[in-house]
C-alpha cells in the first residue's frame, strides 16, 4: 500500500482567506462575540482556534478565549485498539458554563471525534450551545453531527486522506487529496 | 516507551524512558482531578481485581478511585474477609480471581515477589501495590510527579531519605528511580534501621547516621514513617527516635531554604515528623496524594486498557506449565 498526492484541495492563500471567512461568519451568526469561546481539538484544531481567535480581535476587537481539547480518553475504539494513544493534556483555563463554544478541527469525516470532543465538554460543564468550525468537510458520516461553519466541502471516496498541513505543525501550508492504492 | 510494559513490578527494571512517559501521562490526569464531573467511560467494561492480602488504606483507595474515575469496576479482596485466613493458597487465590475475568490485578502482600510470582502464572497485567520490603512502584513514581512538580524538574537533586530504610518498600523503590536520574541519594536513621550495605543499592548512595549531617544542603526530604507492625528486632524506644532522627522546624532549616519534604503516609505526627513540618509550606504530603491518583490512573489506562489480550482462557492452557 502507497499513498499518492492527487490534488492540492487548498493552497496557504486559500486556507488564510478561507479562515477570515470563518472568522467572520462565526461572529455574525453568533450576534457578536459575547461568551464566545473557541475550542481548537488536538491537533490541528489548536492551531486553527488560535488562528480564528486572533483574526476575531482584529476585526471585532473582542477577546474570545481559547481552549485546547484532548479527546484521546473519549475515544469509542479504545477498546480494540492494542498499545492505547498517549493521552495529551486538555487545557481550558475558563469556565464552560452558560458559554457559546465553537469546537474547532481540521476535517469532518465519520463524526466520531466531534462526539467525543462534546462528551469531553460537557464534563467540565454546561455549556449554552455547542457548535462546530471545520475547515474541510469530506462526508461519510457516521453519527449525525454536522458543522455550522465549514471552510470547504469535498466529495472523497473510502481510501481517499484529507491530509491538512500547517505551518505550525508541519512546516508547510495546503490540504491535499491524497489515496491510498494498493 | 511504557506499550511494551505487560506488568509494574518495581521501579528497578523501568527504563528512564519508560519512567519518563509515565510521570509524562500522568499530567492529563492531574489536570483531570479538578474537573467538577470526574467520571470517564474510557474503561468502561473492564474490571480490576483488588487484591490486597495485607492491610491498607490509602493505596487501596487510591488505586480503587482511580479505577472508578477512569470508568472500570473492581472486585476486592480484603486480608481481614479473605480465604487467605482458610489456609488458601497465593496461587489458588489469585486463580480464582482470574477465573472472573478481571483485565487487570493490583496486589499487595507481605512477602517480597508475590506479585512477579502471580505475573508469570496469569496472563493480565500485575500492579504492584506493596510487596513486603521489596517495592512500591507507584509510590516512588508519585513522589518523582511531586518532585518534578514542585522543583521543576527531576535530575540532580541531592535527596535524604529518613527513617526505617531497612524495612521501607518506598525507600527501596525510591532508591532505585531517583538514582536512574542522577539524583545524590542520603540514606540516614538508627544504624539498626540504616545498614552500611544499603550503600551498594545504588550508586550516588551514601549512608549517614548523624541527622543533621544527612539534612546538610539537602533539596528534597523523604521521611518515612516508622513501621512498628514491620519490625522484629528489639525496638528502639520512641523517644529515642525523635531525638535522634524527628524532622523538626530546626533540623529542616539544615536544608536548601526551598526543600521539599515528602511523606508516603501515613503519618505519626510527633513521631517521625513534627506537625509544624507536615503541615508547613514546604511539605508536599497533600500533592502527593493527589498525584498518587494521577499516577494510578496513567497506569490504568496504559495497563489495562485496550484490546483484551487475545488469549485463551486461563485455565486452559496452563496445564503444563513448568513451575
Amino acid at each position: 500500500m502507497r499513498v499518492v498526492e492527487k490534488r492540492q484541495l487548498l493552497s496557504a492563500e486559500e486556507i488564510g482567506r478561507t479562515l477570515s471567512r470563518l472568522a467572520h461568519e462565526i461572529v455574525e451568526n453568533s450576534g457578536g462575540a459575547k461568551d464566545l469561546a473557541l475550542i481548537g481539538v488536538r491537533r490541528r484544531g489548536v492551531p486553527l482556534s488560535e488562528r480564528l481567535a486572533k483574526q476575531i480581535r482584529g476585526f471585532a476587537k473582542a477577546d474570545v478565549p481559547v481552549g485546547t481539547l484532548d479527546i484521546t480518553l473519549y475515544r469509542d475504539d479504545l477498546s480494540t485498539v492494542g498499545p492505547q494513544p498517549v493521552v495529551q493534556s486538555t487545557q481550558i483555563d475558563f469556565p464552560v458554563d452558560n458559554r457559546d463554544l465553537v469546537i474547532v478541527d481540521d476535517v469532518l469525516y465519520t463524526g466520531r471525534t466531534i462526539r467525543a470532543a462534546m462528551n469531553g465538554l460537557f464534563d467540565l460543564g454546561r455549556p449554552r450551545r455547542i457548535r462546530l468550525c471545520v475547515l474541510i468537510d469530506r462526508g461519510h458520516r457516521e453519527l449525525p453531527v454536522e458543522a455550522s461553519f465549514i471552510g470547504r466541502t469535498v466529495q472523497t471516496s473510502d481510501t481517499e486522506i484529507v491530509e491538512v498541513r500547517l505551518q505550525e505543525i508541519d512546516g508547510e501550508e495546503r490540504v491535499v487529496l491524497v489515496d491510498r492504492v494498493p | 516507551m511504557l506499550q511494551r510494559l505487560s506488568h509494574l513490578l518495581g521501579t528497578e527494571a523501568l527504563t528512564n524512558e519508560q519512567i519518563a512517559f509515565i510521570l509524562d501521562q500522568a499530567k492529563p490526569f492531574q489536570e483531570f482531578q479538578r474537573h467538577p464531573l470526574k467520571k470517564l467511560a474510557t474503561l468502561r467494561g473492564k474490571t480490576v481485581a483488588m487484591a490486597f492480602f495485607e492491610s491498607s488504606t490509602r493505596t487501596r483507595i487510591s488505586f480503587t478511585t482511580a479505577a472508578a474515575r477512569l470508568g472500570a469496576d473492581t472486585m476486592a479482596l480484603q486480608a481481614e474477609s479473605s480465604s487467605l485466613k482458610k489456609g488458601e493458597s497465593l496461587l489458588d487465590t489469585v486463580r480464582t480471581l482470574e477465573a472472573m475475568r478481571p483485565d487487570g490485578i493490583v496486589i499487595r502482600h507481605a512477602s517480597s515477589g508475590a506479585p512477579e510470582f502471580v505475573a508469570r502464572r496469569l496472563e493480565i497485567p500485575v500492579l504492584n501495590a506493596g510487596d513486603g520490603t521489596h517495592e512500591h512502584p507507584t509510590q516512588a513514581l508519585l513522589d518523582a510527579l511531586t518532585i518534578r512538580d514542585r522543583k521543576g524538574k527531576l535530575e540532580g537533586w541531592n535527596v535524604t531519605i529518613l527513617g526505617d530504610i531497612l524495612h521501607s518498600r518506598v525507600a527501596r523503590s525510591n532508591i532505585h528511580l531517583l538514582s536512574k536520574f542522577g539524583v545524590r541519594i542520603t540514606l540516614c536513621g538508627p544504624a539498626m534501621w540504616v545498614p552500611r550495605e544499603l550503600e551498594k543499592l545504588a550508586p550516588n548512595l551514601r549512608v549517614v547516621h548523624r541527622v543533621d549531617e544527612a539534612l546538610d544542603g539537602a533539596d528534597v526530604v523523604m521521611v518515612l514513617r516508622v513501621q512498628t507492625e514491620r519490625i522484629h528486632e528489639p525496638a528502639l524506644a520512641p523517644d529515642e527516635y525523635i531525638a535522634g532522627y524527628q524532622l523538626t522546624p530546626a533540623r529542616l532549616r539544615l536544608a536548601q531554604p526551598d526543600a521539599l519534604v515528602l511523606h508516603p503516609g501515613p503519618i505519626v505526627r510527633g513521631l517521625e515528623i513534627d506537625s509544624a513540618v507536615a503541615d508547613g509550606p514546604q511539605s508536599g504530603v497533600l500533592e502527593q496524594v493527589t498525584n498518587g491518583l494521577a499516577i494510578r490512573m496513567a497506569l490504568l489506562y496504559h495497563l489495562i486498557g485496550g484490546a483484551a489480550a487475545d488469549a485463551p482462557h486461563p485455565a486452559k492452557d496452563r496445564s503444563n506449565a513448568s513451575d
